[in-house]
């Protein structure tokens, strides 16, 4: 589903990814953990495309399709969902609105017919239900006045009304409480646990893969991939250390 | 009698930031064309000015504001060439004056809203919100007077303008003056001028809305501040719409 290969990014000149290579097949979980500063966010600003970022060598495909190639909006109508480590705030927008142009510019660009508004707002009760996100949340301006934790459920809301076929999920469970991270972590598999879909979480923690399991780990360092293991790398790391292990 | 003796220059004060060339075509029957309003002891209007291309050169509206009374004034200023909207307002005791203008182009124009208030008596009212979005080498303008006489205490008055300038070459200028000969009154008044921001940009292409649209998204966004206090909801998105349809000529 998603193949990265050889990846070599940098940012204002300064070389941030290394060589980076990362499978994630079909109705798999992977989770990408590291210290500060290994690349963790870079990785995925790159896949988003996020202007800045520059990719000076290797390739990511997506369903088979060069992703580098697309703008930002045309990766998330292909089925890319970026979860953002600081979801941001936009004064005036509402989510609803926000959300609607969002989907129906998606259905637009792989040639579906849009929703009604009524068929918007059920579909958006739906997913505000299953993240326990009061849908009067949703009817305030996106992300303002929001709590780190409101944000990051909100964000799961997006995703699940988005409905992508690949998840990148930048530090989700970064300014959760404990009853918002398993809800958190409930409404990623309930959402994302589908045999045509991927997810990829990044994290610095071990505590989001009590709830979403993951098929393998990866240790992100200096900008590659230093380690893969199972679900018991993420263990033996919260254990020993990135040092100890990496 | 006519109220002008010699054709404005951009060396006057009041037009600094006008289109110089512009000037240059004014007549005197322009200058002199005031559209006087009167409003008596608590009557209320509600008025709209769609200066666009069907509009442009300078438009002069007076009002007396009677004892109580209410005056919203609404406009856009979206024409190519220069375009220049005037208000002068007096306001008796416990008056209210509103308004709110956006100014929207590319091109080389230059779009202003001229407005002075005068809080002639006690306790009269006034807010000011205007906003600015441009792009290519157009300008916009807006210059505010809000004079407080000495016995007219209690007095509120607030103006606050913000532009958005889409690329650069675009420009806007903006001058708050605040005359106030008495005590007890509160006088607001801000200004910011910056660009769209980007990070919401990045946020909304994430999630898949294409740059115009988001452009879209945002400017009507920052631009719905200046018809908020418009009762007549249909009206206000007519405005709006009008608004966002200049937008669309963006070629950027």
């Amino acid at each position: 589903m998603l193949k990265i290969e050889n990846l070599h990014a940098e940012i204002d000149g300064k070389q941030i990814l290394n060589g980076l290579t990362l499978e994630v097949g079909a109705g798999e979980v992977h989770a990408i953990m590291g210290p500060n500063g290994a690349g963790k966010s870079t990785l995925a600003y790159v896949l988003g495309g996020r202007p800045g970022y520059e990719v000076t060598q290797g390739s990511v495909t997506f369903n088979g399709q060069d992703m580098l190639e697309l703008e930002p909006h045309e990766r998330a109508a292909a089925g890319l969902f970026l979860g953002f480590q600081y979801p941001v705030e936009i004064p005036g927008v509402s989510n609803v609105q926000f959300l609607r142009e969002a989907l129906n510019s998606q259905r637009k660009a792989r040639g579906e017919e849009p929703l009604t508004g009524g068929e918007f707002l059920k579909l958006a009760k739906e997913k505000a239900a299953l993240l326990k996100l009061d849908m009067e949340m949703l009817k305030r301006n996106v992300n303002v006045g929001f709590s780190g934790g409101e944000k990051k459920c909100a964000e799961m809301v997006q995703m699940g009304i988005l409905d992508p076929k690949l998840a990148v999920l930048d530090e989700t469970d970064s300014g959760l409480d404990i009853d918002a991270l398993r809800t958190v972590g409930e409404g990623i598999n309930a959402i994302m646990r589908q045999p045509d879909k991927g997810v990829l979480l990044i994290t610095h923690y071990q505590r989001l893969l009590d709830y979403v399991q993951p098929d393998k780990v990866h240790i992100l360092a200096k900008g590659r991939i230093v380690k893969t293991g199972g679900p018991e790398l993420a263990l033996e790391l919260e254990r020993e250390g990135y040092e100890a292990v990496a | 009698m006519s109220d002008v003796a010699t054709l404005p220059t951009t060396r006057d004060e009041d037009w600094r930031y006008a289109d110089a060339a512009a000037l240059r075509d004014l007549t005197a029957e322009t200058l002199d064309g005031w559209h006087e309003i009167t409003l008596t002891a608590g009557e209320a209007q509600v008025q709209t000015y769609v200066l666009d291309d069907s509009a442009p050169g300078v438009t002069r509206v007076r009002l007396a504001l009677g004892e109580g009374a209410r005056a919203e004034i609404y406009a856009i200023a979206s024409a190519s060439d220069y375009t220049r909207l005037e208000v002068e307002v007096t306001l008796a005791k416990g008056a209210h004056f509103e308004f709110g203008g956006v100014t929207i182009g590319g091109g080389e124009g230059t779009r202003e809203f001229v407005t002075r208030v005068r809080h002639a008596e006690p306790e009269a009212t006034s807010n000011q919100t205007i906003r600015a979005v441009h792009w290519n080498r157009a300008t916009g303008n807006f210059l505010g007077r809000i004079e407080v006489v000495k016995d007219a205490q209690k007095t509120d008055a607030a103006q606050n303008f913000r532009a958005i300038l889409l690329e650069k070459g675009a420009s806007a200028n903006t001058k708050p003056e605040l005359e106030i000969f008495a005590d007890d009154v509160k006088c607001a008044h801000g200004a910011a001028i910056g660009a769209l921001d980007d990070s919401a940009g990045y946020y909304m292409a994430a999630r898949g809305i294409p740059p115009h649209v988001a452009r879209r998204l945002q400017v009507q966004a920052f631009v719905a501040d200046a018809f908020v206090a418009m009762e007549d909801e249909t009206l206000a998105e007519n405005m709006l719409a009008k608004v966002l349809d200049r937008l669309e000529e963006a070629a950027i």
